[in-house]
């Protein structure tokens, strides 16, 4: 059911665990629903120069995590904002139908992390980031329904 | 890879070789349709009703009063709708069931009630068990039929099914029990039970897939699901199965045999499985010890979702089945493990081993050994685990 992406970033997730030095942490999901995503961010200058993430949640969720920091990593926060779940899907060869909301999580977990980064300087992350949908609660890729 | 364990015995059963040798020439030579007068069609007609007898013989039934059908979600069907649809015109509109039963029943129900039926769900408690007052309670004038499973799918309980059907039987409410997973490892005996109607499916014990029956006591039918010829006394047609009904009939005498000595064995790894898991920080067992099938060891892991787990179980080459919303096709977690009154975040981090007569003692140490570092890895990565154990 899953490609050998998929199976490769679930089996041998990259950036795995938590950064001491992080200057942006972001957290989306519900326990409720099976799956939540925290990621760590160093940002230094405009560029994300350390990533690590923590997932609980499925095969698909972990490795959507795996691919999504290693996608923003060494980037800079424009090219970060632009990263969109339909971009890892395509870099993991695909996803199971009931498992895209696994990729938006993904990439709001990146969003509510550099929402977090502009909070921290005192900057309303909204204009910048957008506001944050969390896909466990009825938006694209079915919902929990909690 | 090193040999596979398979520990997902409540999902299928490896087929015996007694049972292959038995369905053998069903498969070739004896190819004969049993409704055909020559003597190739009289013998595979003798070989099914050789396994009716075989089958009626366990479950303490008269041969006519067991039907063989596609597996236990035909049979499920056929019972429930069928009496609904007879007792409809009697005006008993009513159905009670439970609130954790497997699909076959629950879906079946639901239909029945989109056509006007009454249904109602008993709830189980947080062992997973129903009690005969329960269904005492909820018997009305109109109640059509009780369905109680023998034992649970996912959390392996045993229910009181004798204090149940004694109840059905002092109020004249016929009985139907889901006893998929429980023939083979319980005795059952449908007069000392009072059970009207019972389904079985034979590749739980070790027979083929595609093949079941249903128990039904003599007296007025269940109105019929399968139309066309006249096989199985006119109340189930189709040309039979007639291989997959002679595996169903060696496997379930076999199964049967000697379930003291069977299920001492297979408890005693059942126990020492649940015994080294649970010594595991956070890890609860699901369903009552007590009232439990050997095989069903259901735990859940706080802090990790179980479809992770089963991928890196079966990376190590161990099979195993989880309620997790992940791996039921829906975001939902299993309804059995919701209505024993599970959190859902509890729910998803659920694992399910099943064993069964060919799992080892070896295997079982196999797994003791496999699953605390891939439960370590996870929550390591867990932002829940380090909620919960960071307050």
């Amino acid at each position: 059911m899953y490609s050998e992406k998929v199976m490769d970033h679930f089996t041998n997730p990259r950036n795995v665990g938590e950064l001491a030095d992080a200057n942006a942490v972001g957290e989306v999901g519900n326990a409720k629903c099976g799956d939540i995503m925290k990621m760590y961010f160093k940002i230094e200058g405009d560029v994300i120069t350390d990533v690590r993430f923590k997932t609980f949640g499925c095969g698909a969720a972990i490795a959507t995590s795996s691919m999504a920091t290693e996608m923003i990593k060494g980037r800079t926060i424009q090219q970060a904002l632009q990263l969109t779940n339909k971009a890892v899907m395509e870099a993991l060869d695909g996803l199971p139908p009931v498992k895209v909301h696994c990729s938006v999580l993904a990439e709001q977990a990146v969003k509510a992390t550099l929402s977090d980064y502009y909070r921290r300087q005192g900057i309303d992350p909204v204009p910048i980031v957008g506001e944050l949908h969390d896909p466990d609660h009825g938006e694209e890729g079915g919902s929990c329904g909690l | 890879m090193n040999k596979i364990i398979y520990a997902d015995n409540a999902a299928t059963t490896r087929m015996s070789a007694s049972v292959l040798e038995a369905m053998k020439p069903y498969l070739t030579l004896e190819y004969g349709n049993p409704s055909s007068i020559y003597s190739l069609g009289r013998q595979a007609r003798s070989a099914v009703e050789n396994a009716r007898r075989q089958t009626a013989r366990v479950l303490g039934a008269q041969p006519e009063e067991i039907f063989f059908t596609s597996g236990g979600s035909e049979a499920d069907n056929w019972a429930i709708k069928g009496t609904a649809h007879r007792l409809a015109a009697q005006g008993k509109r009513h159905i009670i069931t439970t609130n954790f039963e497997h699909h076959a029943v629950l879906h079946t129900t639901e239909a029945l009630k989109k056509e006007g039926f009454d249904i109602t769900y008993l709830p189980v408690d947080r062992e997973g068990m129903v009690s005969a007052s329960q269904v005492a309670k909820a018997i009305r004038p109109d109640t059509a039929l009780v369905s109680v499973m023998f034992a649970n799918n996912e959390i392996g309980t045993i229910q009181p099914i004798a204090q149940i059907g004694t109840v059905c039987r002092q109020k004249g409410v016929l009985f139907h029990t889901d006893a998929v997973q429980a023939v083979g490892h319980v005795e059952i005996d449908v007069n000392a039970m009072n059970i009207d109607l019972l389904s079985l499916s034979a590749h739980k014990f070790h027979g083929p897939k595609g093949v079941g029956a249903l128990y039904v006591r003599k007296g007025p039918q269940p109105a019929i699901l399968i139309e066309g010829g006249a096989q199985e006394r006119g109340r189930r047609a189709g040309t039979e199965n007639v291989a997959g009904i002679v595996g169903l009939g060696r496997a379930i005498t076999d199964a049967c045999a000697d379930i003291p000595a069977r299920n001492r064995a297979i408890s005693a790894m059942r126990d020492r499985l649940i015994r080294g898991l649970t010594a595991l920080p956070r890890v609860h067992l699901n369903g009552s010890m007590e009232h439990r099938l050997p095989g069903n060891c259901n735990l859940s892991f706080e802090g990790i979702e179980g479809e992770s787990l089963l991928l890196m179980l079966d990376a190590a080459g161990i099979c195993a089945s989880s309620g997790s919303a992940c791996t039921s096709g829906s975001l939902d977690p299993s309804h059995v493990l919701l209505a024993i009154g599970l959190p859902h975040e509890i729910a998803h981090g659920s694992l399910r081993l099943t064993l069964g007569d060919y799992n080892t003692m070896e295997e079982v140490d196999q797994i003791l050994r496999t699953v605390p570092p891939i439960v370590e890895r996870l929550r390591a990565m867990s932002p829940v685990w380090e909620h919960l154990t960071k307050g």
